[in-house]
């Protein structure tokens, strides 16, 4: 029982959950988007300063929720500062198969960091659970919704 | 069970010790069933109860000897099924002390029997400006109806508030009842909390002023008697799956003389005197309220529900229940970092928690690999988790199968969750 606990809760979710990094709003943020799980009450907001040529300066979010969606927003956080939209795009669309599809660890593509690749196999393990697939994407949705939305419109989801 | 908490055990507990839960347990298959490897500790029962074995047995009974509509044919199939289904609301009636079976309607849930009265009751007799009160602990059932009566119809919705331990504020209920309330809305017992609302003093307080109280009866009926004209309320919902019943089916009790001064609710066969497409006359209640096929064998199986808890003594039950609840508390009280949300005076065996190193849903996940079953979330009474500050809590709901030791497992189970992230 504990072997496939600890499977979900590795040391570093647990770590990100407690001390979530980049929690906080960026003054300098242009691009924000509210994601929601009605389910359970999740909620957090993504918030990302991308500059013109499409790069991803900064990268926050605040909101409260699990364990799980909140180490997976601070390590989504770390992982996309740096990055371009086109980066985060394909790191999204890699990170929500991965957790969604067995056999998907996103090592496949080429196009994806590999050192963004390995860390977030850690959240891999909520494929067992299915339930809590969920709490992993929240942030990946949001963070691809405040792209998608940049300037105006509805920049919320929720995940039902 | 240890030795300090026996020494508290009450006069109440003499006829929870009459109550075999042993025995109780065998007739529900489920009970026997194994969660990753170990046995089903069932304590989500707030959310939906689990099914005795009279209850399968007379919905599968109805199938393979009695089944065809209701209310149709002159076969005897057909008799067989409506006086089964008729037998259903009768029991139903004499389980909530209504003056006749006509006061019960058979609704999809507790949910349907709220929206019910508010799309005939509260859109025929509402206007603009006209106030409907609830408490601030209902659940979202008995929230949302009201708000879409409120964009269509420009009515006002007027909020009870609850103390910081979950209790129903009665004097600031009474400042709220004013010449523009026209129908009080209000839970019996908070899902989320356990606090039983003080429904005698809220009905007559509404009465003394000519308002019609409806209640949302959900989280009672399975654990208190209730008796709808004892209490003199208007209206009383509640759904059969948490009763032991099956889902599907619902009951809107309502006063015979106020059902048949209401409009119907959806259009359709069974419902109607006579049709010409000229004009179309409508039965009274209950039928008035039930058009098309009703959910047939789920009333059958709500019946045997009725009958099996009948057998027990909801009294003895209750007894039972509130045994489990003190025990409950005082072994989750002892958990460093707990806390537990709602310790309202008068409560129904409902104990919702936080922890202060983990998440609802991860304690909620970390139970469940110890086959604990607890329901993580926000209830659907998200104007109650806003109140206490917390998005979520960890919520055992106990039922007349459960045990001590069932407990016992749900504390063990709570110190993996402080392994793992304590």
């Amino acid at each position: 029982m504990m072997e496939e606990l600890r499977e979900l809760y590795q040391e570093v979710i647990l770590d990100h959950g407690k001390h979530p990094r980049n929690f906080r709003q960026p003054s300098n943020a242009n691009r924000e988007a509210h994601g929601h799980n009605p389910m359970c009450g999740d909620t957090l907001t993504v918030f990302l300063a991308v500059d013109e040529a499409g790069n991803i300066q900064d990268a926050a979010f605040q909101g409260r929720g699990c364990a799980i969606s909140m180490a997976s927003a601070s390590m989504m956080t770390e992982i996309l500062i740096g990055k371009t939209a086109a980066e985060a795009k394909t790191l999204f669309d890699g990170f929500t198969a991965m957790c969604t599809k067995d056999g998907s660890n996103m090592s496949g593509d080429s196009d994806i960091d590999p050192d963004a690749v390995e860390r977030l196999q850690v959240l891999a393990g909520v494929r067992e659970f299915p339930v809590r697939v969920k709490c992993a994407t929240l942030a990946w949705h949001t963070m691809n919704t405040a792209f998608t939305n940049p300037e105006d419109g509805d920049n919320s989801i929720t995940t039902e | 069970m240890d030795d300090n908490f026996a020494a508290t055990l009450t006069a109440d507990d003499n006829l929870a010790k009459a109550f075999d839960v042993e025995t109780i347990r065998k007739d529900f298959p489920i009970l026997s069933q194994e969660v990753h490897g170990k046995p089903l500790v069932y304590l989500d029962n707030g959310a939906s109860a689990q099914k005795p074995r009279q209850v399968i047995d007379a919905m599968s009974a109805l199938f393979e000897t009695s089944y065809a509509n209701v209310h149709r044919g002159v076969h005897a199939m057909s008799q067989q099924a409506t006086d089964a289904f008729e037998a259903g609301r009768d029991k139903t009636a004499q389980f909530l002390g209504a003056a006749s079976s006509n006061e019960i309607v058979f609704t999809r849930g507790a949910t349907e029997a709220i929206n019910l009265v508010a799309a005939t009751y509260g859109r025929s007799r509402l206007k603009a400006g006209d106030e409907v009160v609830i408490s601030h602990m209902e659940h979202h059932s008995n929230i949302v109806p009201w708000q879409m009566l409120r964009d269509e119809k420009g009515i006002v919705l007027k909020v009870v508030p609850i103390d910081d331990d979950g209790n129903f504020m009665l004097d600031a209920y009474a400042e709220l009842l004013g010449p523009k309330t026209k129908l009080v809305a209000v839970t019996h017992i908070s899902n989320a909390l356990g606090s039983v609302v003080p429904l005698k003093e809220v009905i007559h307080l509404a009465h003394e002023r000519a308002i019609p109280v409806l209640v949302d009866g959900c989280q009672a009926v399975p654990h208190m008697k209730v008796d709808v004209r004892a209490l003199d309320a208007d209206f009383y919902v509640f759904s059969g799956h948490k009763l032991y019943g099956p889902t599907g089916i619902g009951v809107l009790y309502g006063k015979e003389d106020l059902l048949n001064s209401m409009p119907p609710y959806q259009g359709g066969g069974d419902m109607i005197a006579s049709v010409t497409f000229e004009k179309t006359t409508y039965k009274k209640a209950p039928h008035r309220f039930e058009a098309g096929t009703p959910a047939i064998a789920e009333v059958v199986g709500l019946g045997a529900a009725i009958d099996y808890l009948d057998q027990l003594d909801l009294d003895a039950v209750a007894a039972y229940e509130a045994g489990l609840l003190a025990y409950a508390t005082e072994k989750l009280s002892a958990i460093d970092g707990l806390k537990i949300q709602g310790t309202a005076k008068d409560k129904a065996a409902i104990v919702s928690f936080t922890m202060d190193c983990a998440h609802a849903h991860d304690i909620g996940t970390i139970v469940d690999y110890s086959g604990v079953a607890i329901r993580a979330g926000h209830h659907c009474a998200q104007p109650v988790m806003d109140r206490f500050g917390v998005s979520a809590t960890a919520r055992a709901s106990f039922g007349l199968y459960n045990t001590r030791g069932e407990i016992d497992a749900l504390v063990d189970a709570l110190g993996t969750v402080r392994e793992l992230f304590g």
